[in-house]
């Protein structure tokens, strides 16, 4: 366990350059932008005075070099200061802070989700390979794959609310009732079913395709043959021997997609009005908050880090290779 | 051509080509069919598809025709999904081609670029990218190349690696061939297979970004995009859902296609799966 | 005589439509006796292989066993079920592969790996099945089989996975034991382990071994009876004393004959001059980490000095991972060196770097070791030869008059200068390698493992030739090899490599008749076959008198 904990963290350590070079570029792009923050601030309470624009302008730093902003704004970040919002008007930590749990809990979902069918489907898939079932899920794969997200949200808000009034076309748990212990995991349960599903189908497609490739894979390689030469049954084989094995792709895929789901959850997000990190992006792109917005995004690829050292740890552990000498 | 045998001799490729030719078709035809701008206002809104036979598709809230959007749609996903590719493409190799092809500090510093820019969620980027320079087509077009390259860099790169040491690469550094002959002239066309079949991948994903960019009202309002005209439904969703469904549809099977031309080249490219 | 264990009546394996050929195994029939040891030899696409895998029931998807039998004990094989074929594998028919690396899971220990055949076959307890899996693993002479148990594939050498596969295949005991290759994987010194290793097993519990094998001198280490195949037909079969010593089918006569005798040859007075001196080179890899404790140098080649004469061949051997290649490498300029001189012609060009470099990096070209990877797949054969005198400026068509020769020279049709190298065969590729390397007109060829990768018979071919231009071009020779009888034929010098070091260098007849460093007289004893030596077939050794 000791050894995989060095390994993550030594994985972890490696990506600090990376991470230095997206603040660098999220400083530039800031620069870039027409218009700075106290613009934005003006636009929002309707103008002011010029010495009180020059006085703002002092108390954001925005009168010095560019360079020694860029080293305030790495030292701010650096204590997590993400600075403040300005059509919200809080520290931009809070908001996101606030909206962090709701994006966690749909990624979640979704991902586990889309791995255990994914996994299912693709060795229901392999097992019966160049078969009907094999060709009629990779079809079905293959749909979902191509399927957009936001119009099959769109669609099962028709079917599933509208029409059969089965699911609740949007929100995040009832509004108005104080429900409390199971009651309210239910609830918010209740309304994560279409998000989750809508979100979950594209990644089960890619689950699906690549555990089918991994297994077909796997199945050529020559300890299997061994297996059989030991006698074993096909279903003792496939357990025991390549499913592990193929395991080991779709593992390092959790880590690649972290970052394309939360990109995803952003219009997943918008449509059912979940109060998640997706939504915050989008509501500062339209009021052209990019504080806000360059805070999601920094706290964004923070997240995507993280899944990816458990994602690191979780296949050290499967992999004796990783660890061993 | 035995390739493009095997390649027509799989449904799945077929399917695939005919679908996209025809996608290609309608694109094509899109002035023909339908002249001037098709988010003009046509007739009265709402029509329901198949009543009209002016407006065989329908009309959508504000009195625009659904079936010349989509037709003029069909022109703006292609360009953007093939544009954006090909910047894509390009970005990668080269990247990745300077990457595995030097090694050392060079490709140190282009690996912690691509590890940058895979660590940030690609729709966010896109999102700050328009936020920042503003969504007129073009801009889109590039933001979604921007943001679609590292995948291509990381494959083109392990090709690389994998070919830089293989004897035909050492006998042609014996012979006394230039590094740049060596890297494009001897690697780059083993390398480029594996990097045309992902090209399938990218063309997808840039449709479905900017049909979702769209769908959020954020892409080029100038445009006639399907991904708008669903987004515009979505105020009608209660009654007249059609007006979110065809488009929709239309971009599943555009996307549908190109992963199926790609399913289609892999197999023909990987007979080992094939022969199973 | 012992009992008949297996006995294998007129048996066909049809191969799928589009093969090259219809029938994989062609009639074949054989007899398996307890207590003894059957080599089945034959060069690739004999049909060994599937042979044994039609024993075991694991013939690839299409290929089937569409006539005779494999009777085993009063049963035929062909008609079991999958559920009967799984109770005889592992159980009756033990099976060990060619390459132990990938033929163990490596996600699960080799204790676990083993006890799965107790498991599967037998009702044992868990405590009863770890003492036989120790004591197996005591019985391949496992150092330290405890912790082996314990530890996982990727942990183990080579040879260790090997004795790991043996030790699980013989797990209950079989009646019979299929090894499929089961040393060509390994160097020369393991495989002499293993061979001993599986004689000692075979004898003590009367084991029924069939051996597969393309090694003639394996064969006669380890033999009792001998079957040749050649393209799916049975040829000739005996006792080993007999198909080895008089052979009576002219393909296994030439399949032996093509076995390069031990002893080198005459020896020959050889050029004074100095063509190539290398001093003190040395060459390391630093484990690149971006960390402190995971730094690690490893000498991939350690302080090696030595004289090449103009016109000699200086053999360079040693086994997998002797720095043998990296040296190589490094004379080519293919890798830098940390330190040392490489003297070509009294001039170091261990430092030159672009035009002066390409000046005399021309005079020194190298011919590769896999016939598959060394040729451009995607330009034809003609312009991957013309391309090296037309980047030294000649012109294109000279360059075009200058392969024509070359090709004519090294056995091919000129003609095939316009196909893609996937048109031809090993053998021919190699040439087309030949080929490209004397375009450029050097003086020194150096040749990395040039016919390991080929058929015996291929390779006798293809080092004939070398031998023939050699003497035609009065080309100077570095002759990279692991396999020491291609050594003894062609090399006038020897050095012996062995972790990065020369541990001994000399005249060819001396290192090979009174080797002094133990390590040479090692590898000369683990050379399989050493006691038998065949007629030659070719003289391989002229001299260059001056």
């Amino acid at each position: 366990m000791l050894h995989i904990l060095t390994l993550a963290f030594r994985r972890l350590l490696t990506t600090i350059p990376a991470l230095v070079i997206i603040l660098i570029a999220l400083f530039l792009l800031l620069q870039l932008a027409p218009g700075d923050t106290v613009d934005a601030l003006l636009a929002q309470i309707g103008g002011a005075e010029s010495s009180v624009i020059d006085e703002m302008r002092h108390h954001y730093e925005l009168d010095q070099s560019t360079s020694s902003r860029l080293i305030n704004y790495l030292w701010r970040l650096v204590h997590l200061d993400l600075g403040q919002s300005a059509i919200y008007n809080k520290p931009v930590s809070h908001m996101i802070l606030e909206r962090l749990p709701a994006t966690l809990l749909l990624m979640g979902c979704a991902m586990l989700l889309a791995f255990t069918f994914g996994t299912i489907l693709g060795i229901l898939s392999a097992q019966k390979v160049n078969r009907w079932p094999d060709t009629l899920i990779s079809i079905l794969g293959l749909i979902f794959y191509s399927t957009p997200s936001f119009w099959l949200a769109l669609m099962g808000i028709v079917v599933f609310s509208i029409y059969l009034n089965w699911l609740p076309p949007s929100g995040f748990g009832s509004i108005g009732e104080s429900l409390t212990g199971m009651a309210a995991i239910v609830d918010i349960a209740w309304y994560l079913i279409l998000p989750t599903t809508t979100l979950a189908l594209v990644y089960l497609a890619i689950y699906l395709r690549i555990m089918r490739a991994s297994l077909l894979e796997v199945s050529t390689l020559d300890f299997v043959k061994t297996a059989k030469a030991k006698g074993l049954s096909r279903r003792k084989i496939l357990v025991n021997h390549i499913l592990r094995n193929a395991m080991l792709p779709m593992i390092t895929l959790i880590g690649l997609q972290a970052g394309t789901m939360l990109g995803g959850s952003v219009v997943i997000e918008t449509i059912f009005a979940i109060p998640g990190l997706g939504r915050l992006a989008y509501d500062s792109v339209v009021q052209r908050d990019l504080n806000t917005l360059l805070g999601v995004v920094f706290v964004s690829a923070i997240l995507v880090i993280i899944i990816n050292f458990i994602v690191d740890m979780l296949y050290a552990k499967l992999d004796p290779r990783i660890t061993g000498h | 051509m035995a390739i493009l045998k095997d390649y027509f001799r799989s449904p799945i490729a077929r399917v695939g080509t005919i679908l996209l030719l025809l996608i290609i078709f309608i694109a094509l035809t899109a002035d023909w069919f339908f002249p001037g701008n098709p988010l003009r206002l046509a007739g009265r809104p709402l029509q329901w598809p198949f009543v009209n036979p002016k407006f065989i598709l329908g009309t959508d809230q504000a009195g625009r025709n659904i079936a010349a959007q989509l037709f003029h749609g069909a022109k703006v996903s292609l360009i953007i999904g093939l544009v954006s590719t090909l910047i894509a493409i390009i970005i990668g190799v080269v990247i990745g081609a300077i990457s595995g092809f030097y090694s050392g500090w060079i490709d140190d510093i282009l690996m912690r670029l691509t590890e940058a820019f895979q660590i940030l969620p690609n729709f966010l980027l896109l999102l700050v990218g328009v936020a920042v320079f503003g969504s007129t087509i073009n801009i889109v077009i590039i933001a979604i190349g921007v943001v679609s390259w590292p995948p291509v860099a990381r494959l083109t790169r392990a090709e690389f690696l994998s070919l830089r040491n293989r004897e035909f690469v050492q006998a042609g550094k014996t012979i006394g061939m230039s590094s740049t002959r060596l890297m494009f002239k001897e690697i780059l066309p083993n390398a480029l297979p594996p990097v045309i079949m992902y090209a399938s991948v990218i063309l997808s994903t840039a449709i479905l970004m900017e049909s979702a960019l769209a769908f959020l009202n954020l892409s080029d309002p100038n445009i006639s995009s399907w991904g708008n005209l669903v987004g515009n439904g979505r105020l009608v969703l209660r009654q007249q859902w059609y007006v979110s469904a065809i488009p929709g549809i239309a971009i599943l099977l555009t996307v549908l296609s190109a992963s199926l031309v790609g399913q289609g080249i892999n197999d023909a490219l990987n007979p080992r799966l094939k022969k199973r | 005589m012992n009992r008949k264990r297996l006995s294998i009546k007129n048996l066909t394996i049809t191969l799928p439509q589009g093969a090259d050929r219809k029938y994989a195994v062609n009639d074949v029939s054989l007899d398996l006796y307890a207590n003894e040891i059957l080599c089945i030899v034959g060069e690739s696409g004999s049909g060994k292989s599937l042979l044994s895998n039609a024993i075991m029931g694991l013939l690839p998807d299409g290929v089937t066993a569409s006539q005779g039998e494999i009777d085993f004990n009063g049963d035929n094989l062909l008609t079991y079920n999958e559920e009967q074929m799984r109770k005889i594998r592992g159980a009756h028919i033990g099976m060990v592969f060619q390459d132990p690396m990938t033929a163990l899971n490596p996600l699960k220990t080799i204790g676990k790996q083993i006890s799965e055949m107790f498991t599967i076959h037998t009702k044992l307890s868990k405590q009863e099945i770890n003492q036989k899996v120790i004591s197996l693993l005591t019985d391949v002479q496992m150092p330290n089989p405890l912790s082996v148990a314990k530890a996982y594939p990727h942990q183990l050498s080579g040879g260790q996975r090997q004795r790991a596969m043996i030790a699980m295949a013989l797990a209950l005991e079989p009646a019979i034991l299929i090894a499929d290759e089961p040393t060509t994987a390994l160097d020369v010194t393991t495989q002499a382990c293993i061979l001993a290793l599986i004689r000692e097993l075979q004898s003590r519990k009367g084991t029924a071994v069939l051996f597969i094998t393309h090694d003639f001198g394996v064969v006669a280490d380890i033999a009792t009876r001998i079957a040749v195949m050649q393209q799916g037909k049975l040829v000739e079969q005996g006792f080993a004393n007999e198909v080895l010593n008089a052979p009576t089918h002219p393909y296994t006569q030439a399949l032996i004959a093509a076995v390069p005798p031990l002893t080198p040859g005459d020896v020959r007075r050889i050029n004074k001059e100095i063509i190539l001196e290398v001093n003190n080179l040395s060459k390391t890899y630093h484990n690149h980490s971006f960390f402190k404790q995971n730094r690690r140098t490893t000498y991939a080649v350690d302080n090696v000095s030595f004289k090449l004469h103009r016109g000699s061949t200086l053999g360079i051997v040693g086994e997998s991972g002797s720095g043998k290649s990296t040296l190589a490498r490094c004379i080519i300029k293919l890798l830098e060196i940390d330190n040392g001189q490489i003297n070509f012609e009294n001039v170091d060009i261990a430092n030159l770097k672009g035009k002066k470099l390409k000046h005399y990096s021309r005079h020194i070209q190298m011919v590769f070791q896999d016939p598959y990877a060394s040729l451009n797949p995607r330009r034809k054969v003609g312009d991957q030869v013309t391309i090296g005198p037309i980047l030294h400026g000649i012109t294109k068509q000279q360059a075009i008059e200058k392969a024509k020769a070359l090709f004519n020279m090294v056995g091919l049709d000129s003609e095939a200068l316009n196909r893609y190298p996937h048109e031809f065969s090993g053998g021919q590729r190699q040439r087309i390698g030949l080929a490209r390397a004397l375009a450029l007109e050097p003086k020194i060829l150096i040749a990395d493992e040039p016919v390991s990768a080929l058929d015996v018979s291929v390779q006798a071919q293809v080092l004939e030739l070398l031998t023939q231009l050699r003497k035609q071009l009065g080309l100077t020779v570095l002759f990279i090899t692991h396999d020491l009888r291609v050594a003894a034929q062609i090399c006038d010098h020897i050095i012996v490599m062995k972790s990065g070091k020369i541990v001994e260098q000399g005249i060819a007849s001396q290192v090979f008749l009174n080797p002094t460093a133990p390590y040479t007289k090692d590898l000369l004893d683990a050379v399989p076959g050493k006691g038998w030596n065949p007629h030659r077939l070719i003289d391989m050794s002229p001299a260059i008198h001056i």
